[in-house]
C-alpha cells in the first residue's frame, strides 16, 4: 500500500471544486470569518453606513452610551491629573478607546460578568463599580479596591490572557448550573500572542461556552505594534481556527460595536457558544504616564487618529437624530463632573491603612507563622509609637 | 470492617465520597475521564457522576487552572489533576499570579476552594519531566496551603479536608506510594473522618502527639527518645524503615511526619526535638533552598539551647532527577538517614 501526502490542499475544503459541490453556497465555516472590512455604522462624520447585517442601535441606547463616553473621557482626564498630583502612582489611560470601554460594560445585563484589564477602568465604571474604589488599585491603598460579585466585574488583571480564562471558568460553571450568565471578556492586541489567548478561546469552544472575547486592538503592546505581535489577516481571522465565529469592527464607533457586541451577546446567550470581537482602535496617549510614545510612533500617525475620535462622531450623529439638546448636553456634561469631583474627593482624602491587613486575607484562617508575624509587626509598631 | 486498600484507591474513594457529599464538586484534567486518570485516581467518576462531574479537558495545563479558578469564583469546587509533578509547570503563572493572590487582592471578597491535585516525586523509574519533587515552588508562595500525604488513610481524609477547606490547596500525592497498601476500616473512617485518628504509633504513648487532629498538622508516625527524623510524603516510609532499623541498633529514633507544609505545625516538631536534641531532616527534593532547609532553619531558631548536634539534612542531590538507572543513588535510602544519624555527636561514639 503507498500513501500519497500528495499536496495538503487537495481534497480540502479550501478546493474550490469541493466547494461547489456543496448545498449551501456559504461553507459550514464562512460564517466564522469576519467581515471584509471593520464593520461600521457611523462615519467620523457622524453619518450613518448602511450595513445589511448589521441594523443600527436605536437612539435612546446610542444617547445612553453617550453620556457614558463623556463621562469615561472626563474619568481619563481626571485620573491623569490625578497621577500629576502624585495621588495615583500611574494610570493606563484608554482615551480615544472609551468607546470600547462603554460598550462592553453596555451589551451586557446585570446578571452578566465582565473581565476587564488593566487599561478598562472606564468599562468597569459603566458597569457601575464605584470610580474611586475602582483606582484604590492606582491610588496603592489595596490590590483591588471593589468586591467582583457586586457588579459582576473581575478585578481588573494586570498579568496578560489571563483573566480570560477565568472568564471562561464563571462561564463554565453558570452553565454547569444552569445559570443565564454571558461573560464578556477584554484584552488587548498584545495579549492575544500570550498562550493563555489560545487556551481560553479553545477551551470556550470545547466546552460550548457564552463568553465574548473582546479584543481591543489599539495598535499597540507598550511599543510594539501589531504587525511584529501577529502576520494573521487579522485578529478577528483567529476565531475560525477554534471553531467559532469572528468578528472586526470600527472601535471608535459606539453604535457599531454596541451592534456587534451585542449580537454576540445575544448569540452566547441563546446557547450559540462563544465568538470573538476585535475593535480597531488607537491608544492615543502613551501606555501609562511613565512611558513615552514618542520614542516609537509618530506625531503624524497620532493625528491620523484624532478627527476619529468615538465621541465627536456620536455626538454628530446624535445632533443630527435631534436627539441630543443643548439642554441634554449640559446635563451630560455635569454628571461627568460630578464624576470627576467624586473622584477627587475620594482620591485626595487620606485614607487609613491598617498593617495587619498584610495578614489577614492572605487566608482564610491565619496560619501560626502569620499570626507571629503579624504579632512582630505589631511589636515594631509598639515601640516606634512608645 | 477492615480491609485492604491501596492509597490510589483511598483517594479515588475520596473523590467519590465528596462527589456524593457535595454537588458543588466538580474534577476535571487529562484523561480522568473515561480513563480514570493515567494513575486510575478518577476511576469510575465519569461513569457515576456523569461528563458534567468529572471530565477531559484539551490538553493544556494553564487552561485547566485557570478554568478552575473561574469556576471556583462562580461556586463551585473544582478538583483539578496535573497529570505529573512537571506538567504542571505551564499552569504556574495562574497557580502564583491567581490561585494563590486572588482572596489577597480582592480582600477575602473572593475565596477560591479548589484543590490541585499533583501526582508528584520519583521512586518509580520514570523517564525525564515525571518525578519532579516541585512542592519548594508551591510552599514559597503566600497563598497556598500545601499538603503531602504519607498513608493510605491520610490519602483518604487529607484528601476529603482539602475539598472542604475554604482556599486552594496544592495536593501532593507521593506517586510510588499509589500502589502501597494498608488495613484501613473505611466505613468507620467515612462516619468519623471530620476527625481522623492521627496518632498511628505502634509503639510507646507518643509524649508530642498533637491534641487535635486535622488539616495543617504534624503527626508522631513513630514514637522515639533519642533524635527526631522529619520528614513527609515519599520519603515517610523509607525513614520509618530506617527507624526500625535503628531500633535494632539500640537507637530510639522519633518519626515525625509533617503532612502539612504550609501551614507548617511548627507545636509538633519543635516538641519533638526539644525532647530528644536530635533532628534530622528527610527530603527527596533537591536540599538547596528546600522546604528541607526550611524545617532545619525553623528548628535551630526555635530549638538552639535543646541541640546536642547540629540539625542535618538528607536530601536528593541538587541536580536535575536522576535517568531511572540513576535513582537509587539519588534518593534518600535507609543507609543514608542511619549514616546521618550517627554523624549527630552521640557522647558514646
Amino acid at each position: 500500500m503507498t500513501i500519497s501526502i500528495g499536496n495538503p490542499i487537495e481534497g480540502s475544503m479550501a478546493d474550490p471544486s469541493r466547494r461547489a459541490g456543496m448545498d449551501d453556497p456559504v461553507t459550514a465555516e464562512a460564517y466564522m470569518l469576519p467581515s471584509g472590512e471593520p464593520v461600521q455604522l457611523v462615519d467620523p462624520d457622524g453619518r450613518h453606513v448602511h450595513n445589511d447585517k448589521y441594523p443600527l442601535p436605536d437612539g435612546e441606547a446610542l444617547l445612553q452610551a453617550y453620556r457614558e463616553l463623556v463621562v469615561g473621557r472626563r474619568v481619563n482626564d481626571q485620573a491623569n491629573a490625578l497621577v500629576r498630583q502624585g495621588r495615583l502612582a500611574v494610570y493606563p489611560s484608554s482615551h480615544g478607546q472609551e468607546a470600547c470601554q462603554v460598550a462592553s460594560a453596555l451589551c451586557i445585563g446585570e446578571s452578566d460578568w465582565l473581565f476587564p484589564t488593566y487599561r478598562d477602568t472606564v468599562a468597569v465604571i459603566a458597569k457601575g463599580v464605584d470610580p474611586v474604589q475602582t483606582l484604590t488599585l492606582l491610588q496603592g491603598d489595596w490590590h483591588g479596591g471593589y468586591d467582583p460579585y457586586e457588579h459582576k466585574v473581575s478585578i481588573q488583571a494586570t498579568p496578560l490572557a489571563t483573566q480570560l480564562l477565568h472568564a471562561v471558568g464563571v462561564a463554565h460553571a453558570a452553565k454547569l448550573k444552569g445559570e443565564d450568565t454571558v461573560v464578556v471578556a477584554l484584552c488587548g492586541d498584545g495579549a492575544t500572542s500570550e498562550g493563555d489567548f489560545h487556551e481560553a478561546l479553545n477551551f470556550a469552544a470545547v466546552f460550548h461556552l457564552p463568553v465574548v472575547f473582546f479584543v481591543q486592538n489599539n495598535q499597540y503592546a507598550i511599543s510594539v505594534p501589531l504587525n511584529k505581535q501577529t502576520v494573521a489577516p487579522s485578529l478577528a481571522h483567529k476565531a475560525i481556527g477554534y471553531g467559532m465565529p469572528g468578528e472586526r469592527v470600527d472601535g471608535n464607533d459606539t453604535a457599531a460595536l454596541l451592534a456587534v457586541l451585542g449580537k454576540a451577546v445575544d448569540r452566547a446567550r441563546d446557547g450559540g457558544g462563544p465568538a470573538l470581537v476585535e475593535a480597531h482602535t488607537y491608544r492615543m496617549q502613551s501606555h501609562t504616564n511613565a512611558d513615552d510614545a514618542t520614542r516609537y510612533r509618530t506625531d503624524d500617525e497620532v493625528a491620523e487618529w484624532a478627527p476619529k475620535d468615538p465621541l465627536v462622531r456620536l455626538r454628530a450623529y446624535l445632533k443630527e437624530l435631534n436627539v441630543l439638546t443643548e439642554e441634554l448636553e449640559e446635563e451630560i456634561a455635569g454628571r461627568a463632573e460630578t464624576v470627576a469631583a467624586q473622584m477627587r474627593d475620594g482620591l485626595n482624602a487620606e485614607t487609613e491603612v491598617d498593617p495587619e491587613d498584610l495578614f489577614r486575607f492572605v487566608f482564610t484562617e491565619k496560619t501560626s507563622q502569620l499570626r507571629e508575624q503579624a504579632a512582630m509587626l505589631r511589636e515594631e509598631l509598639s515601640r516606634e509609637s512608645a | 470492617m477492615s480491609t485492604t486498600m491501596t492509597f490510589a484507591k483511598a483517594l479515588n474513594t475520596a473523590l467519590a465520597d465528596e462527589m456524593e457529599a457535595d454537588g458543588s464538586v466538580v474534577v476535571f484534567g487529562e484523561d480522568v475521564g473515561p480513563l480514570g486518570g493515567v494513575f486510575r485516581i478518577t476511576d469510575g467518576l465519569t461513569k457515576r457522576f456523569g461528563e458534567e462531574r468529572c471530565f477531559d479537558t484539551p490538553l493544556a495545563e494553564s487552561g485547566i487552572m485557570g478554568m478552575a479558578i473561574g469556576m471556583a469564583m462562580n461556586g463551585l469546587r473544582p478538583v483539578v489533576e496535573m497529570q505529573f509533578d512537571a506538567f504542571a509547570y505551564p499552569a504556574f503563572e495562574q497557580v502564583v499570579s491567581h490561585v494563590a493572590k486572588m482572596p489577597n487582592r480582592t480582600r477575602g471578597k473572593v475565596k477560591l476552594p479548589m484543590v490541585i491535585r499533583i501526582p508528584y516525586a520519583g521512586g518509580i523509574g520514570g523517564v525525564e519531566h515525571h518525578c519532579d519533587s516541585s512542592e519548594s515552588y508551591y510552599a514559597h508562595t503566600p497563598g497556598l496551603t500545601v499538603v503531602a500525604p504519607a498513608t493510605v488513610e491520610d490519602a483518604y481524609t487529607m484528601l476529603r479536608e482539602a475539598i472542604r477547606f475554604p482556599d486552594p490547596v496544592v495536593f501532593l500525592e507521593p506517586k510510588k506510594l499509589y500502589f502501597s497498601k494498608e488495613q484501613l476500616d473505611l466505613e468507620a473512617l467515612q462516619s468519623r473522618w471530620g476527625t481522623p485518628a492521627l496518632d498511628r504509633t505502634d509503639g510507646p504513648e507518643p509524649t508530642a502527639a498533637p491534641a487535635e487532629g486535622g488539616f495543617g498538622r504534624a503527626v508522631v508516625a513513630r514514637a522515639g527518645t533519642d533524635a527526631t527524623l522529619i520528614t513527609y510524603g515519599p520519603s515517610v516510609p523509607t525513614v520509618m524503615k530506617a527507624a526500625a532499623a535503628a531500633a535494632e541498633e539500640g537507637r530510639s529514633l522519633e518519626v515525625i511526619d509533617i503532612r502539612s507544609i504550609v501551614p507548617f505545625d511548627d507545636e509538633t516538631v519543635m516538641a519533638s526535638v526539644r525532647k530528644t536534641g536530635r533532628a534530622v531532616v528527610v527530603a527527596e527534593a533537591p536540599g538547596f533552598a528546600s522546604v528541607a532547609s526550611e524545617i532545619v532553619a525553623r528548628v535551630q531558631e526555635r530549638c538552639f539551647h535543646s541541640l546536642a548536634a547540629p540539625v542535618l539534612r538528607v536530601t536528593g542531590f541538587d541536580i536535575p532527577y536522576p535517568a531511572p538507572k540513576l535513582e537509587h543513588f539519588y534518593l534518600p535510602s535507609v543507609d543514608r538517614i542511619l549514616d546521618a544519624v550517627d554523624e549527630l555527636q552521640w557522647e558514646d561514639a
